[in-house]
């Protein structure tokens, strides 16, 4: 069978979860068009993984942690890279089933290696959400978290998400038995023009870093975080009705992108390292209490299961 | 008689939770059927990865039939009366009895439970304890409102007897019982089903999953210490990581790895510490040159490479893990071989507590108190004021950000590396001992000044901005840190006025920060403090010799109230009894010593405290803890009605009776064995002196009236009880011991 084949380049092994997930059923969906620092920010999980509707989607986000970039000479850390995120709402009774399908598909022979689930229980305190589940491990590594979503932006989750988050560099380059990330086959290495992971993205890597770490404008940087916070709650504040379309209109997710906004700008300044340890928890808050409002807005639109009948 | 079988099987139960829940599920259903009047033989339970199984054999069929009487309202009550009665009881009037009572005659009604089958009892009682299980943390999944650890996916449920097993009936949330299970994930899929204990047992193990977590930990720990050996090395020893491995695994397979080359050269601690955090191995000690120098993995199958391709991607992660170690022990030891300033230096960024400033600033404060305390321990100033400085340092390196259970021990290597002297090395290692009850106490000079200039300093803090415990609340380990002193004091026999020492820092916190010229002003003054108290004169000296203008802070010296320090010594003197509790001395003992001179000396506290209990083992303690309080009673009372205070003047020339003669002679003598014993600290002979009063007082009580009506005689008989209470007083407040 064809897909039991080793796969050979980074992108088949996003290609293969991509097929493995519209199978099951899942919306393939595109990555959020916004830095965030990890899957979950994308508003196709956080906030609907809020309400009642059902949900069912699957899509790769492009990532962004400042503070582990490496000038790209870290084998293995990278301040941009990427997540495969699936969430589906309600979690299915064989969800651990169906993900270890999707590591099938990918090619990890489950005769050969040693899946674990070990307890790892989630929270993401600028999310304001938490959960229950593991970290999935493959002969010893992490390849995945896998979370019951119990909360998000304060918020109790019923009925409950299934969330799977795998970091893909790190599974793609055990499955291909790399060792430094650069040296990564992205595309098909017997290609016209072969690509490793390193071509793609070390001189990326090397200007994040100096720019995260030594020449990002703090100033400007926390003038926007404030911006960002205040252009939230204005949003916010605005009443439902829209007198020009005369409809009901609450604007949860464009508050939530100015919310996604001020917590990358946050991460931004953690690594220029100027915020200082009570700072950060105050800052933390501040992103958290965005992150609720937005989540107090999302259940009050149709899409959060609001309806007329109910209101 | 028949056995009951149970299993909640689940997605993954995490490893630190799985021997209590099997506790808690074996006691919540045992005493549940105990309660519904059912009675078994024997009980057992289990926990995998995936599963709770309880098992109880010869369970009662059935609960027995009960009869209750109860009696009713008397026969000439009111109606309504008789009404309340049947309604109450379920029965008719005319099946109901009359009987003679001590108020008359009395309707009483009989009533009769029939007993019920066992399976209705579980299936009553297996719900609800599921539904009210006491997880550390639960959850919800799908669009159920059921609660588990992980998702809950079957409940085997079985009663069986020499007919056969039959399932008990019941459905929780769309589960229902059933008579199947399943084996491992992956060796052996699939659902069979079972018809006994024993049958399960023997088909999981059929199915590859060892039902018993301390099977699965015997098998790892014979199989991996057995590789080890053959390799002419042994696995260092960790019950806690062995307990927590076995509850990842159903199926254990050891496998045994060696570590690279290049990260043999890490100090032990940190491959130990990164191989059990991050990878859950076990770690493997070559016995001739006592470094680690390889790994044991346990996996959850076999598979048909015999583990080589799991243990060459577990080698991989391994390496991956230390490099990153490495990474930070070499950034680390650059920064520690320049001295470590660059460290010292980021503490003064990192807050420690918003009202107490940043980690530098108790740094200082920790040096301060360390130079003090220095000369009380047999310690050099100098030398505690570097190792204090340096204590802390290893907060601000790489390894410890990533370890943080590996602070201390790295500030050993980095001060060593930096070319301090061990013995000022050691201090960033033990100044953080006692870490629990159990933990081994510093006992080398340095280490003691910095231990307790730490944990004082801690103390005094919280005490200085009113956060102390309060009941199960004690977010910053006060309680912790008091016992490390305590038990720093007593173990080497520290003679130390707390009080002052407490004083002293208390108004260091008080009155920072200073201009950078006042500093050496306030260590006087503070110095003195810590060795003559807060009243003595020579404080007063220190401030007149500054001359006409002193900053206003010292004013907070001269006022300062020494309530805080009271309320810290009464916290201590309280943790000092839980502690000696455990040591099978009394509370009252020590709230009876407590009351003496020297409070704050804790190894003077203790001595007086194992002297009373000692004596209080003897024949003549009781009854002279009773002549004393009898003593104290009369005097009180005669004090309270005169309205006068018997202090004085007990003169043995009005004795009227040979028995008051030889009192007033005992006393004398006692009077003069207890000084000079109380002088030198023989709590036992002043104990001594004092048992030779019990005859005396005794015949005293008994011969003599205290309140006669000749007032003279009163009077000199109330003093002489006086001087009872004062001469036993000085050894011990006998009135506040119990019975």
């Amino acid at each position: 069978m064809a897909e039991r084949s080793a796969p050979r380049s980074f992108q088949e092994i996003i290609l293969r979860l991509q097929a493995y997930w519209a199978g099951k059923g899942c919306a393939m969906l595109q990555p959020y068009d916004m830095e965030v620092g990890a899957g979950t920010f994308h508003p196709a999980t956080t906030m609907r993984a809020l309400g009642p509707v059902p949900w069912s989607a699957a899509y790769v986000q492009p990532s962004r942690r400042p503070t582990d970039g490496r000038y790209g000479d870290s084998p293995n850390r990278l301040q941009h890279y990427y997540q495969y995120q699936v969430l589906i709402k309600p979690s299915p009774p064989d969800l651990q089933a169906l993900y270890l399908g999707s590591l099938e598909a990918i090619g990890i022979d489950m005769d050969l290696h040693d899946i674990r689930f070990v307890e790892d229980d989630w929270e993401s305190p600028t999310l304001g959400a938490w959960g229950l589940g593991w970290e999935v491990w493959c002969d010893g590594m992490e390849v995945s978290q896998f979370t019951y979503f119990q909360q998000v932006g304060g918020h109790d989750c019923h009925p409950v998400s299934g969330e799977l988050t795998y970091g893909l560099e790190r599974l793609a380059m055990y499955v291909l038995g790399v060792d430094h990330v650069m040296e990564m086959p992205f595309n098909d290495p017997s290609a016209q023009i072969p690509l490793k992971y390193g071509d793609v993205f070390r001189e990326a890597e090397a200007q994040y870093a100096r720019f995260n770490f030594d020449t990002a404008d703090t100033a400007v940087l926390m003038r926007h975080f404030e911006e960002a916070e205040a252009e939230c709650h204005a949003i916010l504040g605005h009443p439902a009705d829209d007198p020009r379309s005369g409809r009901r209109i609450v604007m949860a997710l464009p508050a939530y992108d100015q919310c996604i906004k001020a917590s990358h700008l946050f991460n931004l300044l953690d690594a220029r390292g100027v915020i200082s340890v009570t700072e950060r928890q105050a800052y933390i808050g501040r992103v958290r209490a965005l992150a609720k409002a937005c989540a107090d807005a999302f259940l009050q639109t149709e899409a959060g299961g609001w309806t007329a009948a109910g209101a | 008689m028949p056995d009951l079988l149970l299993e909640l099987f689940s997605e993954e139960i995490p490893a630190r939770m799985q021997a209590k829940a099997a506790d808690d599920l074996k006691k919540l259903v045992t005493d549940g059927l105990v309660e519904a009047g059912l009675t078994y033989a024997s009980a057992g339970a289990f926990a995998t990865p995936r599963r709770l199984a309880l098992t109880l054999e010869g369970l009662s069929a059935e609960s027995p039939d009960q009869t209750e009487e109860r009696k009713g309202p008397r026969v000439e009550a009111p109606e309504k009366a008789l009404e309340g009665f049947l309604r109450s009881t379920g029965l008719t009037k005319d099946q109901l009895q009359v009987q003679d009572d001590k108020k008359g005659q009395v309707y009483v009604a009989t009533i009769r439970t029939a007993g019920r089958p066992a399976a209705e009892i579980v299936a009553e009682i297996v719900p609800q304890v599921i539904r009210s299980f006491p997880w550390p943390k639960s959850m919800r999944w799908g669009a159920g409102s059921l609660r588990w650890v992980r998702p809950l996916h079957s409940i085997l449920c079985i009663l069986s007897d020499e007919a056969g097993a039959t399932v008990v009936p019941f459905d929780i949330d769309g589960i229902a019982a059933c008579d199947r299970t399943e084996g491992h994930r992956f060796m052996a899929p699939g659902r069979f089903s079972v018809t006994s204990f024993d049958d399960y047992a023997a088909k999981l193990k059929r199915a590859s999953v060892v039902l018993s977590a301390e099977d699965r930990a015997e098998t790892i720990w014979h199989d991996a210490t057995n590789r080890a050996f053959a390799a002419g090395l042994e696995v260092v020893e960790d019950k806690g990581l062995l307990a927590e491995v076995a509850g990842l695994v159903e199926w254990p397979v050891v496998l045994m790895g060696q570590i690279g080359e290049d990260f043999l050269d890490l100090p032990g601690e940190v491959l130990q510490t990164s191989m059990k955090e991050h990878q859950k191995f076990f770690s493997v000690k070559n016995p001739d040159s006592g470094r680690i120098e390889g790994f044991v993995t346990v996996a959850n199958r076999e598979t048909a490479d015999g583990g080589e391709t799991i243990l060459k991607g577990n080698a991989k992660v391994l390496a991956a893990r230390l490099a990153d170690a490495k990474f930070f022990w070499e950034n680390d030891l650059a920064v520690a071989k320049a001295g470590m300033g660059k460290w010292l230096d980021a503490l003064g960024q990192v807050t420690f507590h918003a009202k107490l400033g940043s980690q530098a600033d108790r740094i200082e404060r920790i040096v301060a108190l360390a130079r003090e305390i220095a000369p009380m321990v047999g310690a050099d100033a100098g030398a505690a004021e570097t190792a204090a400085r340096l204590a802390k340092a290893d907060l601000s390196s790489e390894m410890v950000f990533e370890f943080p259970e590996l602070q201390g021990v790295m500030g050993r290597y980095y001060s060593e590396a930096a070319g301090q002297p061990s013995e000022i090395a050691a201090v960033a290692e033990e100044h953080y001992r006692p870490l629990g009850p159990t933990d081994a106490v510093p006992e080398a000079p340095l280490s003691v000044a910095v231990a307790l200039a730490d944990k004082i300093d801690m103390l005094t803090g919280f005490w200085s901005i009113d956060e102390k415990p309060t009941g199960s609340k004690d977010p910053f380990a006060l309680r912790r840190a008091a016992l490390g002193v305590i038990r720093i004091v007593l173990r080497n026999g520290l003679r130390l006025h707390l009080d002052r020492i407490f004083d002293a820092q208390i108004l260091r916190h008080e009155i920072a920060p200073l201009h950078d010229d006042e500093v050496s002003f306030r260590d006087a003054i503070l110095r003195e403090i810590a060795h003559h108290g807060v009243f003595g004169g020579a404080v007063r000296a220190v401030i007149e010799q500054a001359g006409g203008t002193v900053p206003d802070w010292v004013e907070k010296i001269t006022e300062h109230s020494p309530d805080t320090s009271d309320d810290l010594l009464a916290f201590f003197h309280d943790r000092l009894k839980v502690h000696l509790r455990e040591e099978g001395i009394r509370y009252d003992v020590i709230d009876a010593v407590i009351g003496l001179p020297n409070r704050d000396d804790l190894t003077l506290v203790v001595a007086r405290a194992r002297a009373l209990q000692d004596f209080l083992a003897t024949p003549d303690a009781e009854n002279l803890v009773l002549g004393f309080k009898r003593a104290a009673n009369i005097l009180a009372q005669a004090e309270a009605a005169d309205g006068v205070e018997y202090r004085f003047g007990a003169d043995a020339k009005f004795a009227e009776h040979p028995a008051e003669d030889a009192l007033f002679r005992a006393l004398d003598t006692a009077r003069a064995e207890v000084d000079p014993a109380l002088a030198t600290e023989d709590f036992a002979a002043a104990m001594r002196a004092m048992a030779t009063l019990r005859a005396p007082i005794d015949a005293f009580f008994d011969a003599v009236q205290v309140n006669t009506d000749k007032q003279v005689v009163r009077r000199n008989r109330l003093n002489l009880l006086h001087d009872i209470t004062e001469i036993c007083g000085r050894i011990a407040d006998l009135g506040k011991l119990e019975g």
